[in-house]
């Protein structure tokens, strides 16, 4: 695919030659091969995992590779650490803004090399010279403010000429425009096309397909540590793009996969929903996303990496300050949003990440499991150790947890024990709902198969069952409905026959985007409004839709 | 071969780890005692063993609210406030009788402490920041309260409380043994404390599996400030007077000294009662015995600073080195 004319060779500013790297044991890239051009900009992309990450940080220096060659503007190189490879000119710019948020603006994009006078700081024209250079970055803000009253996307762009004016030669930009405002955007893709000009390299990692397409010249696309494809941007189509993200060939669609799923499993859906949300918006994140749940009905949630999935979960259970829409449980509106209201209402949510959000760790297998339903286990405060036992042996046994004993550690289980202790800690509580972000990530096959059992099991007994997963299979043979997610709105929806892997790929490759007006007309509202912080918040629009519902 | 000795060395290396964490404390008590009896036998004499307890009973009640905090990673610096606050409080309401009094001083320790939890939990500044306001200004506040001086307080019943004596101990160490069973419930048995353990060990994952976090913070110092309240009677009782300007001066470094030597960690998620109780003996014994022998005071905070370090040293968790 990539041209390898050695008279070409001098016109590499970067080349990364069967680079591997692996961390206790597991491969995180294996023999990569990857190249920049001077004045390109490179996409690359690939699911979570796939090593895009680990790539960018073995190039700069934050991780050693096992094996390989880097080769920094025709010589070899590996930098010891970020800062080094930024003074030979690879800056890398993150999705989280590394400056120094109290500093003024000025101070920033001039940190240790400010411009001196007598020895000391020439404050004066540091300013002017600041102003000025940020000008041409669409950036126009007093420049003595500290760096953290700008917008997110104006930091970005502090960082960014900071970047360049180091004289970098390469640009790593990491999912850059996740938190920009689409004005923001326009902004950022002319200074990325000026620095085209100047023939800086640009690495671009994103998630947002229509952006690749508007602004990338070439793409890399990783899977599972490796690179399974390197070409012009314009010639690969999205549909082929995204099989080759998720591994999926287009052609090898079978009918019947390996998952443990009862593929013929009859559905059923009339009366009232047990769980319908409507309009959820999460600022930057959801845009109007609505989806209804039947008792008996697992509800697949599709969609590429930052497409909302998780979002939309946390939302309908309140983990996520929203800034409109509503829940309603059988029919009844959630009034109060936080998790605590939403599981006495029936809806209980496995989330995402189970170390950070979900096990408490240093808690026995027996107080994990029983955390949530610790007030239904006790009598006038006291736990009962008895009540306390039996639930904990029966779902030991039901969701066959491999533990010592209940006292066992929980962080001394495997994974998949872990993701099942979490699930008996929810169903403990006997919901009505449940909300399952990514339940057999990370688990080994066996475990997998019996969480895949489990959620059939348990929407046959009634329970309504959102299902998020990368696993396309998993998500096709899973789920009765799959609701398609993209940029944090629902886009489509597929139902009976037509929930196939083929359809799924079509629906994430297709769906219109947005147009940018719209989403400008949603965004004009005032500039550096602070995230509501505190749980249980949500903006006035969702209050005032709250009380039209309980009339 | 090299590598299987060199496996077992590194399990018994883990499990010595394991036992000095779980029991080292209670090792070190029994082996001080041993040790301060072999080197003055008059040091089991009741007057001896009954001033050392009036010592440390006072401490040992703030260090139980301690634990409690420290348990859901916070700390409390105000709880030396709050006795001075007790303190200066408790006069003016003699009048009501002891039990009107007691409820009342009880009450400013849980206001006391609620102002903390709340700044805590609702505007989420760091415990460590919230607690110190509270310090100074409760202080302050006191002081104003009593007009900057000191004042006897005569009353039988708190004086009872301070030195009296029941079957032979001391009236404050049998309040602050109920208090010990109490906290011991409370964190083992109750909902409210598997709640507060898993808060301060994971309080995202809490939050999401719904339990009330900001509930059980504003409690968890609500008894910290209450326990506080409660020392401060007894100092009073004990020294028969009430002076806000001295009263409970360092209290909250004791209580947080007795809390890490009986193996608490200040990463939270883990509440050790009775290793508090020991670590509260523990210092106070060691104290005593470099004092009876005539060890310069000096050298005596700096024998406390290495314990301190050693202490924190063992209680961390395999690993995280």
């Amino acid at each position: 695919m990539v041209q390898q004319d050695p008279a070409a060779r001098s016109d590499r500013v970067l080349e990364v030659v069967g680079v591997s790297k692996s961390f206790a044991g597991v491969h995180a890239l294996r023999g990569v091969d990857f190249e920049l051009r001077p004045g390109e900009v490179h996409a690359l992309i690939g699911e979570n995992g796939a090593g895009k990450s680990t790539l960018i940080k073995v190039v700069t220096g934050v991780y050693r590779p096992d094996a390989g060659r880097i080769r920094f503007s025709g010589e070899e190189r590996h930098f010891g650490n970020p800062l080094e490879a930024q003074a030979a000119g690879l800056s890398t710019i993150y999705q989280e803004v590394n400056l120094v948020p109290l500093m003024s603006v000025a101070r920033n994009l001039y940190l240790g090399r400010e411009p001196r006078r007598f020895g000391l700081v020439d404050v004066r024209r540091m300013n002017r010279e600041a102003a000025e250079t940020l000008a041409r970055y669409g950036v126009e803000v007093d420049v003595t403010r500290p760096l953290r009253t700008l917008g997110l996307g104006a930091q970005q762009m502090v960082a960014l000429a900071r970047a360049v004016q180091i004289e970098a030669r390469v640009v790593i930009m990491d999912e850059p425009t996740s938190s920009l405002e689409p004005r923001e955007v326009a902004t950022l893709f002319s200074v990325i096309r000026e620095l085209k000009r100047q023939s800086i390299a640009v690495v671009y990692v994103s998630h947002r397909l229509d952006e690749l397409y508007e602004i990338c010249d070439r793409v890399t696309v990783m899977r599972d540590g490796e690179i399974v494809h390197t070409g012009e941007m314009a010639r690969l189509e999205r549909l082929r793009l995204i099989s080759l993200m998720l591994g999926r060939e287009m052609s090898s669609v079978r009918d019947k996969g390996s998952t443990a799923f009862d593929t013929a499993r009859h559905r059923q859906r009339e009366g009232v929903p047990a769980l319908r949300a409507q309009g959820l918006a999460v600022r930057h994140r959801l845009h109007d996303v609505s989806l209804e749940i039947h008792p008996g009905e697992v509800v697949g949630l599709g969609g590429l990496l930052g497409a909302g999935r998780s979002e939309t979960a946390k939302a309908v259970v309140g983990a996520l300050p929203t800034e409109a829409g509503t829940v309603e449980v059988a029919g009844r509106p959630l009034r109060r949003r936080s998790p605590a209201a939403a599981i006495r209402a029936g809806v209980v949510m496995l989330p995402e990440d189970r170390k950070v959000e979900g096990i408490i760790p240093n808690l026995s297998v027996r107080e994990n499991i029983s955390l949530a339903a610790l007030p239904r286990l006790s009598r006038a405060c006291l736990v009962s150790r008895t009540r306390q036992d039996e639930i904990v042996d029966f779902f030991i046994q039901r969701l066959r947890i491999k533990t010592s004993g209940p006292d066992q550690k929980v962080s001394d289980l495997s994974g998949g024990n872990q993701q099942k202790v979490m699930l008996a800690r929810w169903l403990c509580l006997n919901p009505e709902v449940l909300l399952l972000d990514e339940p057999t990530r990370g688990i080994d096959v066996g475990a997998k198969a019996e969480v895949q059992a489990l959620i059939d099991e348990l929407a046959r007994d009634g329970l309504a069952v959102l299902l998020i997963s990368s696993d396309l299979e998993e998500l096709i043979e899973g789920a009765n409905r799959v609701v398609v997610l993209k940029d944090g709105r629902v886009v489509g929806e597929l139902e009976g026959e037509g929930v196939s892997e083929q359809r799924l790929l079509d629906a994430l490759a297709t769906a219109p985007s947005h147009p940018e007006d719209a989403e400008y007309a949603e965004y004009a509202a005032p500039e550096h409004e602070e995230q509501p912080g505190p749980e249980e918040q949500s903006g006035p629009e969702g209050h005032k839709d709250r009380k039209e519902h309980r009339e | 071969m090299s590598s299987i000795t060199w496996g077992g060395a590194a399990l018994d290396r883990a499990r010595t780890r394991h036992l000095l964490q779980e029991y080292g404390v209670y090792a070190a008590l029994v082996l001080l005692f041993a040790v301060a009896v072999v080197l003055n036998t008059s040091f089991l004499s009741i007057g001896n063993i009954r001033a050392q307890l009036l010592q440390v009973t006072p401490v040992l009640v703030v260090a139980l609210g301690m634990a409690l905090v420290i348990g859901t990673e916070g700390i409390d610096l105000s709880v030396g406030a709050v006795i001075a606050l007790a303190a200066a409080v408790a006069p003016l309401y003699l009048g009501y009788g002891f039990v009107g009094m007691l409820a009342v001083v009880l009450l400013v320790g849980a206001v006391s402490g609620a102002l903390g939890g709340a700044m805590v939990a609702f505007v989420r500044v760091q415990p460590i920041v919230a607690t110190l306001s509270l310090m100074i200004g409760l202080r302050g506040l006191a002081n104003i309260i009593n007009g900057n001086s000191g004042k006897p307080v005569t009353d039988g019943a708190v004086a009872t409380l301070g030195i009296g004596n029941f079957l032979g101990v001391p009236v404050m160490t049998w309040v602050a043994a109920g208090c010990v069973a109490l906290v011991a419930l409370l964190v083992r048995r109750t909902t409210f404390g598997r709640q507060l353990v898993a808060i301060g060990d994971n309080r995202q994952a809490s939050r999401l599996a719904g339990l009330p976090v900001r509930r059980v913070l504003v409690t968890v110092y609500v008894i910290s400030g209450v326990l506080a309240a409660l020392a401060g009677l007894m100092l009073v009782g004990y020294s028969a007077e009430s002076d806000p300007s001295t009263v409970g001066l360092n209290y909250e470094l004791s209580a947080i000294t007795a809390v890490v030597v009986g193996g608490t960690p200040l990463t939270g998620g883990r509440v050790r009662v009775l290793g508090t109780v020991a670590g509260a003996l523990f210092m106070q014994l060691i104290a005593a015995v470099l004092q009876q022998h005539n060890v310069y005071q000096s050298y005596q905070q700096i024998i406390e600073a290495v314990i301190i370090c050693f202490a924190v040293y063992a209680a961390q968790e395999r690993g995280t080195r």
